[in-house]
């Protein structure tokens, strides 16, 4: 499907289109909220919630409904994994639509896109090959050399206007630094000193604050900072951005549509909360409704859920290891597994991020060495990993680590905080991405914040010890049990995506995420981009490396408006600052388009295009050889070892992106 | 070859190498220095030499590790028949008798909860076991608004709230709160259980000073945990010794650096009920200089004449408390909870609060939910009247008339903590186990009657060495919550079948005989 893109900022005409204050403005009164109605929810179509909810009831065989008038592009190409290179034109039902309607349709599209083309779907899995690490490009040392200068230059500006600042400066600002009346100063100088003065310059780039879905598009809220970011004035006006930041994998973060009826007919039925946690009255027949179906999902005998992500890693491990044991966690394991480590009091050790052969080594050495001082065996050793892993787009070496699990006995504990929903065929993350069984990973925990669009986490494993987990748990007996409207979203959310809700519609969003992950991730590649990460990964991490261009970057961005999430040090090593996009179902070929584009000019605004071509992005090889025949290729022709690197002008990226997408990516 | 030719060879070399020497800028300075310093002392230049290679082993050597120090070197073969041979133990332990029958006995609701709830087994029982003390559940109006902020926000932020999950919806709630309580700011966590575990640490580092009382709940003893301060702890409630130990670590500390001093208590108590004295608190902490943390999980929504918790029971400015945690979760039937306090504190938490940065942010729905419970107790301060009626007309029912049970609770709170009566404990000899175990039968019991109440759920104590002077062994207890939603005739009827209830369990000759010496 090629398209023209000169201009990529006029192509996707909705977004373009200027905000109507009137009724996109959100006062802090919330009675006003219902100014937001512009269209009315049409009362005759509740099929959908209408069919979610008697399935639940009874169990009853799979209704197939026909999908709400509202979204025909979407639900009805219901193309399969066979078809995908079919050219047939989507199938469209409507009429010109009216007023009413296209508003509507609108503000649909702003939550989810329509798919521009059928051929922009690819399927998730593991090609069978051993997983590789992907090849981390690495930039000129002249750039490596200039971001250690810029945080040493950071410091000393730092120190220097603390040193002054304490002594002439504004009182108020030193006021948590130092001891007053008698009460010691409530912020360490030292640990505060970062937060201080690196990261408050650049912290207009976090926590925007924002309203509405965060789909497709994410209105942020506006606003100015007269006294160097310390405090923030909301100017009263709103963009309207595209969102490359939140984690809505699968574009469920929806308004209108199948799950937000169901969700609103669910809010009717069963009010607010259950006010209790489980073990007490919090457990309802909707909770034990969704534990099943997740159960199933994720391919294990039982599951429990929790009412946040957090918390399930941090309630678990205190759960299933003690004093004695012995957790082995990647060293880029996210801080709820840290935490929730910590709590266990169990020993502690990480391994090399995603390397089978240290992890290897480790296990070797602890349990030929047992417990230190006593050199008693350990009782149980238990490795915690990540599915993907939300920094570096990487994703776990599971066979190899499955491998080692059969010889060495410890314990697998998987977190699919992203990768549930984001990878394999049918979207059950890991284990259906590299084709295992569920049933060789004790226990396999994940959030239904990101990919289902409502809240909390989930931890499933065999019967015996989700029972277990169920009595020794403290974040079921005391914590409090999930809404049922955040139920009622999982419900939804999962049967749409297992396809018993509305068939097809499930299958186009898992196999349109891996599209876009994939076009994106070539595209910035062949712009010259060090992207880390695996290729069917929807995380997709854009190396920046100078503190200054984290801020600018996202500026830039935000010109161009898009909204991305940009981190630096402490949440990634301190030389690898980085912007974030997470790619989502809800997006389309032309948003990709419109974010390769802007990231191609911001690229050369500031220099970020330092790829050496070593990590992918090359040109193609010329007719008549395929991948395999490369090397002879390269002997034939002199080629050896000369990587030339990447840098793709735009209207070629586009031109290709399509079709190169879809085979291994180089 | 001849010796000549690799002497010549040789000198070429040298020649060469000092030349390539000379190139290098500064090697004319440390030539002259060492010859001055040779021709002067060859004992410091040897001593320099040995200095300088000591350096560079020193700069190469792998960096130093604790672990090696009992490491007992083994060959692979070993190692392989270790790994053979090593059975880890299973990765959960199998339930005990009580979880069993716990988890079988598990109350399953269908449909919404209420003051009369439907059970799985199809009886509708009066719930009496859910915090939902004015029935807020029920309120067609906060639905409303719940589903209008749906068709807005859709259900999920899908982020964490630094990287675009924060709405303007969390910002009016923590206005809400904040304006709610008369505190300077606010933050809305994403549940109610973590918060208080996560805003500990965010304050309290290694080497700080924590006071904690010996009753605290699980979720603040976790915080303590996570936190590394120096822990110390005073008797449940007893004022006279915590001046004791404040006034210890004032003169402990006397000549060192001054550090964070904290003391963490509840405001009523999830184990025991009763309340804390909070004017006594200001007293103390203003003359010794300590920071509070108050745990409002339980009194937010329930103490004072709005419900602003303990502060306005007690007439307390909460401007004097450091910080004031709270949960949305509870009566106010939304979800989440939060922290208020001074601006800086809750500045502090958006960047340094683990489940706060970590986590994602809390659904809009539940955040607007939230900002209308709010709203309807400070218009209705009825409703908190009426639960309180029915709060009296219950224990009318227990505390005095059974001769089994008392009640430990603050007269004003909604949840009635029931022990058994110490006399009772004494002349059965009855363990804590025995007392879960009668009191799941007056659970069962009264559920068979109609009126579902729950047990204090005790958790494991820690067993992390900087608590283990903090061990206070959580007394069984049944729960009781009152509900504003049933009308005073009904919480005096759902009272005595309670009453009966244990009175029931308790005559059983089967439980009689159990506290009987054997011999």
């Amino acid at each position: 499907m090629p398209r023209k893109l000169s201009n990529p900022f006029t192509t996707s005409s909705s977004m373009s289109q200027p905000d109507r204050p009137g009724e996109r403005r959100l006062s802090f009164k919330g009675n006003r909220l219902t100014q937001f109605f512009s269209s009315p929810k049409p009362k005759e179509q509740p099929s959908a919630q209408q069919s979610l909810l008697s399935m639940q009831q009874q169990q009853s065989s799979p209704h197939i409904t026909a999908p709400t008038i509202s979204l025909p592009t979407i639900s009805l190409s219901t193309a399969t994994a066979g078809e995908l290179n079919s050219e047939e034109p989507p199938t469209t039902l409507f009429q010109p639509p009216s007023d009413a309607e296209a508003t509507k349709q609108r503000r649909f599209e702003t939550q989810f896109g329509p798919l521009l083309s059928p051929s922009h779907r690819y399927v998730s899995v593991h090609t069978g090959e051993p997983l590789e690490a992907p090849i981390e490009d690495e930039p000129p040392y002249y750039y490596v050399l200039t971001t250690y200068i810029s945080y040493l230059i950071l410091i000393f500006c730092g120190h220097a206007r603390d040193f002054f600042g304490k002594r002439f400066g504004n009182k108020q600002y030193y006021r948590t630094l130092k001891a007053q009346n008698g009460y010691a100063p409530l912020n360490d100088d030292f640990d505060n000193f970062y937060v201080r003065r690196l990261k408050t310059r650049l912290d207009d780039c976090f926590a925007r604050p924002t309203t509405g879905v965060p789909g497709r598009y994410i209105t942020l809220m506006d606003r100015k900072s007269d006294d160097f970011n310390r405090t923030y004035q909301l100017t009263g006006t709103y963009t309207e951005t595209l969102n490359m930041s939140s984690y809505n994998y699968l574009g469920f973060a929806q308004s209108e549509g199948p799950c937000a009826d169901a969700v609103e007919e669910c809010v009717r039925k069963y009010g607010l909360g259950f006010a209790s946690p489980r073990a007490d009255s919090g457990t309802s027949d909707l909770t034990l409704e969704v534990e099943r179906e997740i159960a199933q999902f994720v391919g294990k005998p039982a599951a429990m859920v929790f009412s946040m992500g957090f918390v399930t890693n941090a309630g678990s491990f205190p759960a299933l290891v003690s004093k004695g044991c012995l957790i082995l966690s990647d060293e880029l394991n996210h801080a709820s597994i840290r935490i929730g480590a910590r709590l266990s009091g169990a020993v502690i050790r990480s391994f090399k991020h995603n390397d089978v052969t240290d992890l290897e080594k480790k296990l070797r050495e602890a349990i030929a060495q047992g417990q230190p001082r006593t050199h008693r065996p350990w009782k149980k050793i238990l490795v915690a990993i990540e599915g993907l892993y939300s920094m570096e787009g990487t994703m776990c070496d599971l066979p190899n680590i499955l491998a080692l699990k059969r010889k060495y006995k410890f314990f697998l504990y998987v977190d699919e905080a992203h990768s549930i929903g984001a990878v394999g065929p049918k979207g059950r993350g890991v284990c259906d991405y590299f084709g295992v069984d569920p049933a060789e990973v004790d226990i396999l925990m994940g959030t239904l914040t990101k990919s289902f669009g409502a809240n909390g986490g989930y931890v499933a494993a065999d019967k015996h010890i989700i029972d277990k987990l169920r009595s020794t748990n403290a974040a079921t007996l005391l914590g409090e049990s999930p809404a049922p409207a955040v139920l009622m979203q999982i419900l939804s959310s999962l049967k749409i995506i297992t396809g018993e809700l509305i068939p097809g519609q499930g299958e186009e969003r898992l196999q349109r995420i891996t599209f876009n992950s994939r076009y994106i991730r070539l595209g910035l590649k062949r712009l010259g981009f060090i992207v880390y990460g695996h290729d069917d990964s929807p995380i997709i991490p854009l190396m920046l490396y100078h503190p200054a261009k984290i801020a600018a970057f996202s500026h830039e961005m935000l010109k161009r408006k898009i909204s991305v999430v940009v981190v630096g040090y402490p949440a990634t090593p301190l030389i690898s600052s980085r912007a974030r996009f997470c790619v989502s179902s809800a997006h389309n070929k032309d948003d990709m388009d419109r974010l390769l584009a802007a990231c191609d000019e911001v690229g050369d605004i500031l220099q970020l295009k330092f790829s050496t071509g070593v990590a992918g992005g090359l040109e193609p090889l010329p007719e008549g050889v395929t991948p395999d025949m490369e090397k002879e290729w390269r002997k034939a022709n002199g080629l050896e070892g000369v990587i030339k690197p990447p840098r793709w002008k735009l209207e070629d990226v586009i031109a290709r992106g399509v079709e190169d997408a879809k085979v291994r990516l180089r | 070859m001849d010796l000549h030719e690799v002497q010549s060879q040789l000198v070429d070399w040298l020649s060469e190498a000092s030349y390539q020497f000379q190139k290098v800028p500064g090697s004319a300075v440390l030539i002259r220095y060492v010859r001055s310093s040779y021709q002067n002392d060859p004992v410091r230049s040897a001593i320099e030499l040995i200095l300088v290679i000591f350096f560079i082993r020193y700069l190469l050597s792998p960096s130093y590790s604790t672990s090696k120090q009992n490491f007992i070197k083994l060959t692979e073969d070993e190692i392989d028949e270790l790994v053979d041979e090593w059975v880890p133990e299973p990765l959960v332990s199998p339930q005990t008798s009580l979880e069993e029958i716990e988890s079988e006995k598990l109350p399953i609701l269908v449909g919404p909860t209420g003051p009369k709830s439907k059970l799985a087994n199809g009886k509708t029982v009066t719930n009496l076991a859910s915090y939902n003390f004015y029935n807020l559940n029920a309120n067609e109006q906060i639905k409303e608004k719940a589903i209008q902020t749906l068709r807005t926000y859709g259900v999920g932020p899908c982020g964490p709230p630094q990287f675009y999950g924060t709405q303007d919806v969390h910002m009016k709630t923590e206005a809400d709160i904040a304006s709610y309580l008369g505190t300077e700011g606010c933050i809305v966590y994403a549940q109610a259980f973590s918060t208080i575990s996560s805003v500990i640490p965010a304050f309290c580092k290694r080497g700080d000073v924590i006071i904690a009382d010996r009753a605290v709940n699980y979720s603040i003893r976790k915080g303590l945990e996570v936190s590394r301060s120096n822990i110390k702890w005073y008797n449940h409630g007893d004022m006279q010794d915590l001046e004791r130990v404040m006034q210890k670590v004032v003169q402990e500390q006397a000549r060192k650096k001054l550090t964070r001093r904290f003391i963490v208590t509840e405001a009523l108590f999830e184990a025991t009920g009763d309340i804390s004295d909070l004017p006594k608190l200001i007293e103390l902490k203003e003359k010794y200089k300590f920071r509070i943390i108050l745990d409002e999980t339980w009194s937010f929504g329930v103490l004072g004449r709005t419900g602003r918790g303990l502060t306005e029971a007690q007439n307390v400015d909460p401007t004097q408390l450091d910080m004031i945690v709270g949960s949305l979760a509870g009566p106010l039937c939304a979800g989440g909870g939060f922290c208020a306090g001074p601006k800086d504190v809750v500045e502090h938490q958006r960047i340094s609060a683990a489940s706060y940065t970590f986590s994602a942010a809390l659904p809009a729905m539940l955040a607007m939910i939230a900002s209308e419970s709010l709203n309807v107790l400070q218009s209705n301060p009825e409703i908190l009247l009426q639960c309180r009626e029915n709060i009296k007309a219950m224990r009318g029912q227990l505390d005095p008339r059974s001769d089994w049970v008392m009640c430990t609770s603050a007269p004003e709170n909604p949840i009635m903590v029931l022990v058994l009566k110490p006399e009772v404990v004494k002349a059965r000899r009855l363990a804590v186990e025995d007392q879960e175990r009668l009191l799941q039968e007056c659970v069962d019991e009264s559920l068979a009657n109609g009126v579902l109440i729950t047990r204090l759920k005790g958790m494991p104590v820690s067993t992390s060495n900087g608590l283990k002077d903090g061990i206070w062994i959580v007394q069984p207890a049944l729960k009781v919550c009152v509900t504003s939603g049933l009308s005073k005739k009904e919480i005096e009827k759902a009272g005595t079948t309670i009453r009966h209830a244990i009175t029931k369990v308790m005559t059983r000759k089967t439980n009689n005989k159990l506290g009987l010496p054997s011999a």
